[in-house]
């Protein structure tokens, strides 16, 4: 049997031409989609490379137009006098050159070869050359804007409000869902209802009294607007956590109950440990959420500066350089801001993404 | 522990069996406080009093001199809708907005998805990663990060399309270009519509695909009849919370033009870019409860008639079975 059965794709019989046929047509055919994707993926990236590059330059590579894409310097040569000379790419009659410039004219021009220390008269415009560019990587934007940006302290503000406001919406959350979920009721329905109903609300409509409120108790200027209505759970994480919790199996919430434990208790020794995975999502959630959230932080910080999130202080660091054509300087700042949540997000993604799918499919 | 249980089923029940069901709830009720406070405090009443402020001309710096104007803000709103004032060109670019990017970033999303669950891709997960990864950069650092790529003698898109020898725009500097550029900045947000696409593709039975074959159709057929009403739920979904999210735009366009004009040349000033305006560079916050009012109201129109019309194209597979 096996004797020969194993030599039918070398010996040529029909049926093995065929799947050996059509395994590599499947390869092929895998291959292409495989590339087709992975070009996609670098397009819709390019953008990112574009910032890390150019959070490399220096201001000259910058502005200069036709220079590389990468972070490179024009080639310089010194002289025995101390004198220094661009080096640019020259055409002349032994081929091109790299040549340093040493006196310019407009139909005429003087260079040095650099490994000879030769002068070299040249015909033509020195202007239509290009210079001859090198890798160079600079990390001076970073510690320029780590000092402009105050980055040290954006990273301090932010981390405290998104640690403080991550623990009351997971408290307040996992507390409200367990009630939805664990519990009869009357008039449930409608109450998870109209929780789903405040996920559609515009929050422009409820910006302004909120505002006001905020104004009259003092606490605009501080961090307190940005955190304390975390702690009153957001409906789209209690959905989250409620739609998880039903999942769990009432037994074990059952026999704890006969073993005396409160409801407290059931919560914290039989619900939560059961439902890491989607305090995670939360967790991240709302982490993620603080990190980008700009408008709050914009209207109830203004002013105060020494309080400022990473969003804001990165706008007000992006209006002034962005301006003044140093986009360079917003292209490393925009690297640093970014840091933290692509990080979280690399390390933490399967716990993330689940979340993300848990929240759209089921509703 | 058995003595103990035994004490419980033999004492508890009888005399408390009315007041057990009472219990629960206020338990329950208790469990919901947090959830049911925050909703008074920072939800119901905050909705009451923008309403009643939207008839008022409350001025931060001048509250003093509140006073009941009744629908002068509404009249004013009006008047700026027909003469193309503020609201009427705010609410002009969302909605151009709306128009240009809404059925690009879904339509993408889509096409992302089906790709992503193609069987002849080989790492998935890697993919799906990166094409994510630009939801968790916070919109002021992406929104820098186009600026800087889409600009027109610098710009990477502009070198590309010189090397192309097409002609670049200057995308952000010019109000014709502007606005497709912040459509090209929102596409990097599709990550999340995709993945809940992808999960949606994932939930079709694929005996229904095998039927479509042993019937002689397609890849388009596959798609048209089995692929798209599955997961047309998704699909409503999808397309609700976009339409919620572009009545909220605001952060990408406050980074291109902080002074809150929409610039360049006014092509930018989203609906909630003049609300800022009005409400927090001038403290009209009477007139802005009005302006967030109207939104609301087209929000609120939006979804019900994206409820009403779903009968007709978003097919629950559960209520038919």
């Amino acid at each position: 049997m096996t004797r020969n059965t194993l030599p039918v794709p070398l010996t040529g019989s029909g049926r093995g031409r065929s799947t050996r046929a059509r395994t590599i047509r499947f390869g092929i055919s895998k291959l292409g989609v495989t590339l087709f994707t992975a070009s996609l993926a670098m397009i819709f990236l390019l953008p990112l490379v574009y910032m890390v590059l150019t959070s490399f330059k220096d201001s000259s590579q910058f502005t200069t137009l036709n220079a590389p894409l990468w972070p490179a310097s024009t080639n310089t040569y010194t002289a025995s006098d101390g004198q220094i000379y661009t080096v640019y790419e020259v055409p002349t009659a032994n081929g091109v050159q790299s040549l340093a410039l040493e006196k310019p004219g407009r139909e005429s021009s003087t260079f040095v070869d650099p490994k000879t220390g030769q002068e070299v008269a040249w015909q033509g415009n020195w202007r239509n050359l290009t210079p001859v560019w090198s890798l160079s990587i600079k990390l001076d934007n970073f510690s320029t804007v780590l000092t402009l940006l105050n980055f040290p302290l954006l990273l301090r503000n932010t981390l405290v409000i998104a640690i403080l406001g991550t623990i009351g919406a997971v408290s307040s959350g996992v507390l409200v869902a367990f009630g939805f979920a664990r519990f009869r009721i009357p008039g449930k329905d409608g109450l998870f209802l109209v929780l789903i109903m405040t996920i559609m609300l515009p929050f422009q409509v409820l910006l302004i009294p909120q505002y006001i409120a905020f104004m009259a108790v003092g606490w605009t200027g501080t961090w307190l607007p940005l955190i304390v209505p975390h702690f009153f759970a957001n409906a789209y994480n209690v959905f989250l956590l409620r739609q998880y919790f039903r999942t769990l199996p009432r037994e074990l919430d059952e026999a704890a109950e006969l073993d005396g434990a409160s409801p407290l208790r059931v919560l914290w020794s039989v619900i939560i440990p059961q439902a890491w995975p989607v305090i995670i999502a939360v967790s991240l959630f709302h982490f993620f959420f603080t990190w980008n959230d700009f408008f709050a932080p914009l209207i109830y910080l203004t002013g105060h500066k020494e309080l400022a999130t990473m969003t804001v202080g990165l706008q007000d660091f992006s209006a002034v350089y962005a301006a003044s054509g140093s986009g360079f300087l917003t292209q490393a700042a925009a690297l640093l801001a970014m840091i933290v949540p692509v990080t979280i997000f690399f390390v933490a993604q399967r716990a993330f993404l689940r979340g993300v799918v848990i929240s759209g499919v089921e509703k | 522990m058995v003595i103990v249980e035994d004490k419980e089923s033999v004492h508890a029940p009888p005399p408390r069996r009315m007041s057990l069901a009472r219990r629960e709830t206020l338990v329950g009720l208790a469990f919901l406080s947090p959830w049911l406070i925050g909703l008074v405090v920072f939800t119901a009443m905050p909705i009451i009093v923008s309403l009643g402020l939207s008839f008022t001309n409350f001025n931060l710096l001048t509250p003093e001199t509140l006073r009941f104007v009744g629908l002068d803000n509404y009249g004013r709103m009006w008047r700026e809708l027909l003469n193309n004032g503020d609201v009427g060109k705010s609410l002009g670019v969302t909605a151009r907005f709306a128009l240009l990017s809404l059925p690009l970033t879904v339509g993408l999303a889509l096409g992302l998805a089906l790709l992503l669950n193609q069987k002849l891709l080989a790492a998935k997960p890697v993919f799906r990663t990166l094409f994510f990864m630009p939801v968790l950069i916070p919109l002021v650092a992406s929104t820098i990060v186009w600026q800087g790529f889409l600009n027109g003698r610098t710009g990477w898109m502009a070198q590309i399309l010189h090397a192309f020898g097409l002609p670049a725009p200057s995308w952000f500097a010019d109000p014709a270009w502007a606005l497709p550029g912040l459509v090209l900045l929102g596409i990097w947000g599709v990550g999340n519509m995709m993945l809940i696409f992808l999960a949606g593709l994932q939930g079709v039975p694929t005996e229904l695909y095998e039927a479509v074959k042993v019937d002689g159709g397609g890849a388009w057929a596959r798609f048209r009849h089995v692929t798209l009403p599955m997961i047309s739920p998704v699909l409503f979904y999808n397309i609700l919370i976009s339409v919620i999210g572009v009545a909220q735009y605001f952060t990408q366009a406050y980074v291109l033009d902080p002074g809150g004009n929409g610039n360049p040349g006014g092509s930018t000033l989203f609906f909630n870019m003049n609300l800022y305006k009005e409400g927090w560079s001038y403290n009209n916050m009477g007139y802005a409860s009005a302006l967030a009012w109207l939104m609301m109201l087209v929000v609120v129109v939006a979804a019900i008639t994206m409820f009403r019309t779903s009968a007709r194209w978003v097919f629950y597979a559960g209520d038919t079975k």
